[in-house]
């Protein structure tokens, strides 16, 4: 096997080891990118010099001797909505194409200081609108398994550079399955923690009360590891939670005895894949062996999720997406006239046609006589689809369902009808709406080879005992270990 | 008139922090353009606001100045526009949840006291300034300002004539510089104010339809703006014709008010929750923490002038009218405890002085301690209380001292009486035949001869002494 193919925390111990230096890892992973990336497209920008710079840091406090910590030296990508200091961020769209931010995300401060390494900045859904990154206003990312599929999205670059070992794990955002959906597409492992976990300062916004920052890895321990260094208040984040941030490696013990397992009547609908359906009760057959205990539940709201979520989403988004209006930085139409010119041609020049959707759809929830039938209404119902959880996790410590309804799709398959491509989020989308924290893992493969992910969702702040779940049973399904073969 | 006016104002107030209310930069005034800024302000992709507890103290200072009930929960609301002086297309507001409700300030208008309701007090950013003078073909953006702490005050629709409405925004002033929450400099733009203004027909229980006044800034152009906005709403009823609902610009050079956008052409703000700030919950702890701080507001100064002082309530509202004049009139009161003399000749001649200049009272060239002296000096004898008309005067014009201008021009009262004496034989003199009618009866010519010593003593006589010495001459 050789370097890039292997997990962050088994990386972490070869550079203790000195079996191999930082430097040599940043070196395999470029030649790595330039022989894979033709198919996968999964960066938009790489940051070769700053990785060697950083990689040489880290080479030589270990020639010093020094103790380094689990991610220093470890090679990851980022998602083009995080801000670094000085490097280009454009979220996948032509309005900040040329975007230099003046600062480092709360997170990527975190990463630097912990040593990580960061690659590059990886394609997405343009602001993070999609399920599947066809909405990047750059490339199509592929689905490392089969080229002629999507990889999901919106953090669709981050799942395939880590599923494609482009990276050895990376960062995503989730606002309504995000980081999950392309981690179950791509046979990744993503977390989406609790709302307030991670802080959001430095992530470009796009629904604010719903989106998380959160790790695309190889396995739940790295995921763990990743979140050691990300999580924890901010006070730059006014909504990150002021509470202690445990270390989340120390729940991963294979041991799910006594552990109570919801399984939502609602979430096994018609028209889900059957495949999908096969594996999932598989994955609870499993878990019910390793001593878990299984319960059916109601989550009576689900059904309004979908459309509380385009009503939220879009609100916010309307209004977060203001500021790119051509005056301080991004885009700005060449010709104009006037100002109203200027704001009109600039951004409809400069957004794509999903966000331009998006933002029509926000605006009007918010209207002057539409806003209490919309925005409201949706908040009300919000409410409720968090009561459900409430309730549910009365009698059960964490709910199992699929991640989502079919394995990845091919290009082109659901962008004829925006409907039918919202629906991919339809069991991510209430985990957001909640704020609760929910994993994704590959939980099997369809017949023609394609990632199944299974979700685990947990009470907020409860991090510990989903990562725990995911762990044992990852260590005893082993689909983790699975590889595609690119070349 | 067959009208009411009827006036609600909206004022604008920065309030006086180090920083601005989102983030860290500083709300220095005047300087370098883009200077005083961050990604954060500026409106960068990714940044997020964190709230300012000092704008929160301040606003709960106000609130409680007002006489608000502050709220125990609020919220934060973006409001939603596009203007090149806006950085995120948003300013960060309050909307349905303000920080304070339902207070009032008392104005005196006239020597009435009248209480004026205070609907609602909230936080705000302040946007940026478009600058076009002296740039071709191009505006530039100056964001200094933007994220600047703002406290916009709304009244009721409570006031009833351009004298009230000026009346009440320098009572709110007032409060604000009393209690330190704001400088309220308008014409650095710290204090701002915008008026909705309609008649209705005497009697009418419903109001007419308003126009909303900006771009007023300074308590000149409120009055005028008002007063135009009367008569032009006047003109259109008294035709026959209905007033428009629109926002309408004050043009100063003009002395008009121009439509600037009309109901239809409004904003739709598209309102909604800061979702980036969690709402801000004040406890009554906090409330009374800040409560204990505040400082004498101008109802409890007039109220204690009444008792303390035994002085007419009307003395006492316009006494406290402003602080610095409650400062001076109780340094004076210090230097001369007796209050309502002082209160006469502050309310008397040094506001006459003062309004015929246009001036404030901390530009007064008199000092309270000078003030004191001089009418201790008439309770002495040294000077007459008229010819103290004379020193107070010249005080005020020169600035010189006291002792100074008595000595110099000889206004020290003649008490002496052989020096008396010798003008009261004068005066005898040369009026024989009333020194004889005097004797025979008419003892009013008293004063008659008062008048001629006086005049021709230049006024120093001490009147006291002279009326003794003249009584004893006359009876012979």
């Amino acid at each position: 096997m050789s370097w890039v193919e292997l997990t962050a925390h088994e990386l972490h111990e070869a550079l203790k080891k000195k079996s191999v230096s930082a430097k040599e890892l940043v070196n395999a992973f470029y030649a790595r990118i330039e022989s894979v990336e033709k198919g996968v497209r999964a960066y938009n920008t790489l940051t070769q010099k700053e990785a060697l710079a950083q990689a040489d840091r880290i080479d030589r406090a270990i020639a010093r001797g020094e103790t380094i910590g689990p991610l220093a030296g470890i090679p990851i990508a980022l998602k083009d909505n995080l801000c670094i200091e000085g490097i280009r961020t454009t979220c996948s769209s032509k309005i900040l194409d040329n975007y230099r931010p003046p600062y480092d995300a709360t997170v990527v401060s975190h990463l630097k200081k912990a040593g990580a390494v960061f690659l590059g900045k990886t394609n997405m859904d343009e602001f993070a609108m999609g399920s599947s990154t066809e909405n990047s206003a750059f490339e199509k990312t592929k689905n490392p398994w089969d080229l002629s599929r999507i990889p999901g999205g919106s953090s669709g670059g981050s799942a395939a550079a880590v599923a494609a070992s482009e990276a050895a794990a990376a960062l995503g955002s989730d606002t309504g399955g995000s980081i999950r959906q392309p981690a179950a597409c791509c046979g990744v492992v993503g977390l989406k923690p609790t709302y307030g976990r991670v802080s959001r300062y430095g992530l470009v916004a796009f629904a604010s009360s719903l989106d998380q920052i959160g790790p695309l890895t190889k396995d739940v321990t790295d995921t763990a590891t990743l979140m050691n260094v990300i999580g924890g208040y901010d006070p730059s984040d006014s909504t990150s939670a002021d509470l202690p941030m445990p270390d989340l490696t120390r729940a991963l013990t294979r041991d799910v005895r006594g552990v109570r397992l919801g399984v939502p009547k609602e979430y096994f609908i018609e028209g889900m894949d059957p495949e999908v359906e096969a594996s999932i009760g598989q994955a609870i057959e499993t878990l019910k062996k390793l001593g878990a205990e299984v319960k059916e539940i109601s989550l009576p709201h689900t059904e309004y999720a979908v459309a509380t979520y385009y009503i939220l989403a879009t609100a916010e988004a309307s209004s977060n997406l203001a500021r790119y209006d051509g005056v301080r930085y991004g885009y700005r139409t060449p010709q104009a006239r006037d100002l109203l010119e200027m704001y009109m041609k600039s951004r409809s020049e400069g957004f794509g046609p999903e966000v331009k959707r998006r933002i029509m759809l926000g605006t009007y929830a918010l209207s002057s006589g539409y806003y209490d039938a919309y925005y409201k209404k949706a908040q009300q119902v919000r409410t409720l689809i968090k009561r459900d959880f409430d309730e549910a996790f009365k009698t059960v410590d964490v709910i199992v369902t699929p991640t989502a309804p079919t394995a990845a799709f091919r290009f082109g398959e659901k962008t004829a009808d925006p409907l039918q491509m919202y629906l991919s989020d339809i069991f991510t989308i209430s985990v957001n709406l909640a704020g609760i924290p929910a994993i994704s893992l590959p939980g099997g493969f369809t017949k023609d080879g394609l990632p199944i992910g299974l979700q685990i969702l947990g009470r907020a702040f409860d991090e510990e005992r989903v990562l725990r779940v995911a762990y044992t049973y990852e260590q005893a399904a082993e689909f983790h270990k699975r590889r595609p073969s690119l070349s | 008139m067959k009208y009411e006016v009827v006036i609600g104002l909206e004022v604008h107030a920065q309030v006086f922090t180090e920083s601005k209310i989102f983030c860290g930069c500083s709300t220095r005034f005047g300087q370098p353009p883009n200077s005083q800024t961050c990604p954060i302000c500026l409106g960068h992709p990714g940044v997020l606001p964190v709230l300012n507890r000092k704008v929160v103290e301040q606003g709960i200072r106000m609130g409680l100045a007002t006489h608000c009930k502050i709220a125990p929960y609020a919220r934060f609301a973006r409001k939603n526009y596009f203007y090149p002086d806006l950085p995120k297309g948003y300013q960060i507001s309050m909307y349905e949840l303000p920080l304070a409700e339902h207070g009032h300030v008392e104005i005196a208008v006239d020597g009435k006291l009248k209480k004026i309701g205070v609907t609602r007090i909230h936080m705000e950013e302040d946007a940026g300034k478009n600058l076009h003078e002296g740039i071709e073909a191009a505006s530039h953006v100056d964001l200094n300002r933007a994220g600047v702490p703002l406290l916009e005050t709304v009244s009721e629709p409570d006031l009833r004539s351009p004298e009230e409405a000026v009346a009440y925004l320098k009572k709110l002033r007032e409060i604000f510089v009393y209690t330190g929450v704001s400088d309220a400099d308008m014409e650095k733009g710290n204090f701002r104010c915008d008026a909705n203004i309609s008649l209705r027909r005497l009697g009418d229980p419903k109001f007419g339809t308003r126009a909303e006044v900006k771009n007023m800034n300074s308590f000149r152009f409120v009055q005028k703006a008002l007063e135009y906005e009367i008569a032009r709403q006047e003109k259109i009823l008294e035709e026959g014709g209905k007033v428009v609902q629109e926002t309408r610009l004050w043009d100063t050079k003009s002395g008009m008010t121009f439509s600037m956008r009309s109901k239809e052409e409004a904003h739709d703000y598209r309102y909604f929750p800061e979702p980036d700030l969690v709402p801000l919950t004040v406890d009554q702890k906090w409330i009374d923490e800040i409560a204990a701080t505040l400082p004498e507001l101008p109802e409890a100064k007039r109220r204690r002038f009444v008792s303390d002082y035994q002085i007419p309530e009307y003395d006492a509202v316009i006494l406290t009218g402003s602080k610095a004049l409650a400062d001076f009139f109780e340094a004076a009161v210090k230097a001369y405890p007796k209050p309502k003399i002082v209160s006469n000749w502050v309310m008397g001649d040094l506001l006459r002085e003062l309004n015929n200049e246009n001036k404030e009272i901390d530009q007064a060239p008199i000092r309270p301690e000078q003030l004191g002296a001089m009418l201790k000096m008439i309770d002495a004898g040294t000077i007459s209380g008229k010819i103290a008309k004379t020193v107070f005067e010249e005080m005020y014009r020169s600035g010189a001292d006291l002792e100074k201008i008595v000595q110099e021009k000889g206004l020290v009262q003649v008490s002496d009486e052989s020096a008396l004496g010798g003008v009261i034989d004068e005066v005898m003199a040369a009026n024989p035949n009333e020194v004889a009618g005097y004797r025979a009866g008419k003892e009013k010519l008293l004063g008659f001869f008062v008048g001629q010593v006086m005049k021709r003593s230049g006024g120093k006589a001490n009147p006291g002494k002279l009326n003794e010495l003249l009584k004893q001459k006359l009876q012979g």
